[in-house]
């Protein structure tokens, strides 16, 4: 669809342009100022420059070697979590019913989770891993295996990513699942008038379809993973020790906690530039992906002979440029 | 749709998995404090009410989720009346910087809650909002007003350009297009962002609690204040959590139908 150009459309945008920047561009600039500045407390401030920006990124000093550590902490985090959701999340996807009142009941239940407060997400699992109380806890001890995640690194550990992959992989579930359903049938029968093999199918159809959820759904989990705070705060603490402690939970220990204004905006800037490069690079990989498709869809002759292993996705809604 | 060999038994065992801790918490809101602690039951062998009659009698406890709600409902009505007029221009218009200024509104959808609590607290604090609903609903724009703006944009751009044009036509003025004709034809739409506008408030607690501190305390900062205090009572806490799982339950059933596309934000 070919858009026009009208300046005046900055009317339509303007109010959401407003609210945003009151609540994203204001914060930001007073966590700039507090970026370059000390305090000993009573609201005096003093000029430090770069000083916490250097600090941050030098691993000997306190604040660097806490921020470093819990960042490889969270990107591997992120990348486990990823590698968990993502597959059982299209595994899940494909299971789903056919038809009938079962489909509904899955889909409310799959998105169950997704609407639990995160510090209940917290509870549920810290009751539920407590080997006193919880069922998890208790069967595992049960069954011989000393399982405590208040005293040990790798208990807890899994604990939160058994709790994150049960918190988040139906949203990776429910987003597969829409793009299989955009598939029509027809591609299905003539993958079967081919005879193509299950595999085959996945690859060449259902797999080629969810491209562009899945690219969502990555999106959306590498963040939110990545900005992950309340529900290991609410398990584990951050602990045992700092081995659960992920960038969101030392950031708030330094700004809510020790109040250290400028180390804890110095560290906010840091973050969020990262966040902001790999959403940039996202977002411009999403915006690839739906050009070329478009070019794919437009330079595919139409008597192309329809085997199956040449099938490609013929998009049903032509992608726009320019927004994912 | 086809799907793979073993389909039930995979998707039993997830759905068990999911409603496994579910079920637990369930079960321990009804049992006496006493019977968690002592033994291990699988279900209350002495049902007791005694949690949930002391929420809905507190008004400490009940008054929580009246201030949830009602931040939750002010942020997904500003969203949704911001977001429209935006996804509209986002999807019909090139204007001056427009890939730019989406980019940028995507990137505060990912802006760690944990960076803007403390900037947020001073700001709100300074212009006296601080421990009201409006605190934590304009807070919360941050992240659901961009959502707002990408699910919309998709459903503005499944509605044909030529309805726009017939109605200019026929001589409908531009607001009145909007509300005549636009919003009956994107309302599913609506309903999705609204629902997801809904959901990520009502989850989000570093924001919310940190905004408030008395009159307007959302109901999962008073779970954790109260517990603590009172040494661990797990039938209340447990009680407490059943009870915030059913608005987000009830808000799914309404929007089962398009739950899938929703989720895929409008652009499968």
């Amino acid at each position: 669809m070919d858009k026009t150009v009208n300046q005046k459309a900055w009317f339509l945008v303007l109010p959401v342009f407003l609210v945003v920047a009151f609540s994203a561009v204001l914060p930001l600039m007073t966590v700039v100022n507090y970026s370059m500045q000390d305090t000993f407390g009573n609201n005096q401030f003093f000029w430090n420059g770069v000083g916490w920006f250097k600090e941050l990124l030098d691993p000997s000093t306190d604040l660097g070697g806490r921020f470093l550590a819990s960042l490889g902490r969270n990107l591997f985090f992120s990348l486990v979590i990823l590698a968990i959701e993502v597959p059982l999340g299209i595994v899940v996807a494909l299971s789903m019913p056919r038809e009938g009142w079962t489909v509904a009941a899955c889909l409310v239940i799959l998105a169950l989770p997704l609407l639990i407060p995160w510090n209940v997400v917290g509870t549920i699992w810290q009751i539920f891993g407590r080997p006193d109380i919880g069922l998890l806890g208790y069967v595992l001890n049960a069954a011989g295996i000393d399982y405590n995640y208040v005293s040990n690194d790798i208990d807890a550990w899994v604990t939160v990513i058994v709790m994150d992959v049960w918190h988040w992989t139906s949203l990776v579930a429910l987003l597969c699942y829409a793009g299989l359903k955009s598939i029509p049938e027809a591609y299905y029968q003539a993958a079967q008038i081919d005879g193509a093999s299950r595999w085959a199918v996945f690859k060449a159809i259902q797999l080629p379809k969810m491209n562009r959820v899945l690219l969502i759904a990555v999106l959306l989990r590498f963040m939110d993973s990545f900005m992950i705070y309340t529900e290991p705060f609410v398990v584990t603490g951050g602990g045992p020790g700092n081995s659960t402690t992920f960038v969101s939970i030392e950031l708030v220990k330094i700004a809510l906690g020790q109040f250290d204004l400028g180390k804890a905006a110095a560290l906010s800037l840091v973050y969020n530039l990262i966040i902001l490069i790999v959403c940039w690079i996202f977002y411009t990989v999403m915006t690839n992906a739906g050009v070329e498709r478009k070019v794919q869809a437009e330079s595919e002759p139409a008597s192309e002979p329809k085997s199956a292993a040449a099938l490609k996705p013929v998009p049903v809604l032509k992608p726009k440029e320019g927004v994912a | 749709m086809h799907s793979i060999p073993g389909r039930r038994l995979i998707m039993g065992l997830f759905l068990i998995f999911l409603l496994l801790p579910i079920y637990w918490l369930v079960n321990m809101s009804f049992k006496t404090n006493s019977e968690i602690i002592s033994t291990m039951t699988l279900w209350p062998h002495t049902p007791t009410l005694q949690h949930y009659k002391r929420i809905f009698t507190d008004e400490s406890w009940y008054s929580g989720y009246i201030n949830s709600l009602e931040y939750v409902v002010l942020n997904t009505i500003i969203s949704i009346s911001v977001a429209l007029p935006a996804a509209y221009a986002f999807s019909r218009y090139r204007f001056l910087g427009d890939k730019h200024l989406f980019f940028w509104l995507l990137s505060n959808r990912m802006a760690p809650a944990a960076v803007y609590a403390l900037p947020f607290f001073n700001l709100y604090s300074a212009i006296g909002l601080f421990d009201t609903p409006w605190a934590v609903a304009l807070a919360h724009c941050i992240f659901n007003v961009p959502l707002a703006v990408w699910i919309l944009e998709g459903f503005v751009s499944g509605v044909p350009r030529e309805i726009d044009e017939t109605a200019f036509l026929d001589g409908y003025s531009f607001p009145r297009f909007f509300i005549k004709i636009l919003v009956p034809l994107i309302a599913s739409g609506i309903g999705v962002a609204a629902f997801f506008c809904f959901m990520f408030s009502w989850v989000e607690l570093l924001l919310a609690r940190t905004l408030t501190s008395v009159s307007a305390k959302p109901i999962a900062a008073i779970m954790t204040r109260t517990v603590s205090a009172s040494g661990m009572d797990w039938g209340l806490l447990a009680a407490a959590g059943v009870l915030t799982i059913i608005p987000g339950a009830l808000v799914i059933w309404f929007v089962r139908n398009y739950i899938a596309s929703g989720f895929a934000l409008g652009r499968v």
